[in-house]
């Protein structure tokens, strides 16, 4: 803590929460708050553009239809074309949470308010959100299997051999394990350097790691919503490693 | 915190980040120059092979991000302390 007469310049601080108790579970309530606050805002953008549809889009109607279209390409070329519209829904829902709480936790300036433990800061440095993000993701593709092809889904981690069942089994766990690490490791990471860098040197050289923090919080929304629907698309076929990479 | 926990989690910490970045440094190199072989061979593929890259630079980086992962644990939420 570097501190004048009258108050803190600065404070650097990791692992302290704002607990907050419900039905006896102790939950982290800035996530919770941040959280909050990233769902309003998504919702208050989605009733500003979906109000006076035009034929010819402009305007916030513009920006809405280009992030459906580009979510719906994301599903198509992950999922396939049958049934990519169905998860366009699932998709968009995971793509614009870990944007916009990723760019509002770095954009957004969380420190003027001051709340009794922890910072408020982006929902997905928490490693319970992005946990759950991955388990939904898990899920989301057991429901596609199991709904397409009922107990037969159970095949695939024989195919195409036996001796690879405790590799596809695996796989099962380190799907959702790397999904969770990725995106928290990406958005703690880069509030860290932040918080580091604004400790040392407070004025105009953190800005340009806040630009790196922005454009590789926005390729890990991307990543995350293309692996949740690579997951998703390979739950039906047979097993093909390396699709993802010759998709884009 | 014991001093010798406290001493050994350092320097773990400290390892786990800075191995874990050689891998990712040769990893994203390596496919950095082939992508810019390609685009020299081809300008007009830039915009797909821009868009491989930056997936391939996000797995690629995510190795790096565990180790991060384990190092933060480690000096922050350290499981042997106390």
């Amino acid at each position: 803590m570097i501190q004048t007469f009258f108050f803190n310049i600065n404070e650097l601080t990791v692992g302290q929460h704002w607990y907050w108790t419900i039905f006896g579970y102790e939950v982290h309530g800035q996530v919770l708050v941040t959280a909050w606050f990233v769902f309003a805002l998504i919702r208050i953008f989605s009733l500003a553009a979906n109000r006076d549809l035009k034929e010819t889009p402009d305007g916030l109607q513009n920006l809405a239809e280009f992030i459906t279209e580009f979510v719906r390409d994301i599903a198509k070329t992950q999922i396939g074309e049958d049934d990519h519209l169905t998860w366009v829904p699932f998709l968009g829902a995971i793509f614009l949470f870990i944007f916009v709480s990723n760019w509002s936790g770095a954009l957004l300036p969380w420190h003027i308010l001051e709340i009794p433990g922890g910072e408020l800061a982006a929902p997905t440095n928490d490693i319970n959100t992005t946990v759950a993000l991955a388990i939904l993701t898990s899920i989301a593709y057991f429901y596609r299997g199991l709904s397409k092809k009922g107990l037969g889904y159970f095949n695939r981690y024989v195919s195409p051999a036996a001796f690879l069942l405790p590799i596809n089994v695996l796989e099962d766990f380190t799907k959702p394990l790397s999904l969770s690490f990725r995106l928290f490791g990406n958005v703690l990471a880069d509030e860290l350097v932040v918080a580091v860098l604004v400790t040392l040197v407070p004025l105009f050289v953190p800005i340009p790691l806040i630009l790196l923090g922005l454009f590789t919080s926005a390729i890990q929304a991307l990543v995350f919503s293309t692996l949740a629907g690579a997951y998703i698309g390979e739950a039906v076929e047979e097993h093909h490693l390396l699709k993802v990479f010759f998709t884009i | 915190m014991n001093p010798l926990i406290a001493a050994a989690s350092v320097v773990g910490a400290g390892l786990s980040v800075g191995l874990a970045a050689i891998g990712s440094g040769v990893g994203q190199g390596t496919a950095a120059g082939y992508a810019v072989e390609g685009i020299a061979r081809q300008p007009e593929a830039e915009g797909k092979i821009r868009g491989a890259l930056l997936l391939s630079f996000a797995f690629i980086e995510s190795l790096t991000i565990y180790g991060l992962v384990v190092a933060l644990v480690l000096l922050f939420a350290n499981p042997f302390s106390g």
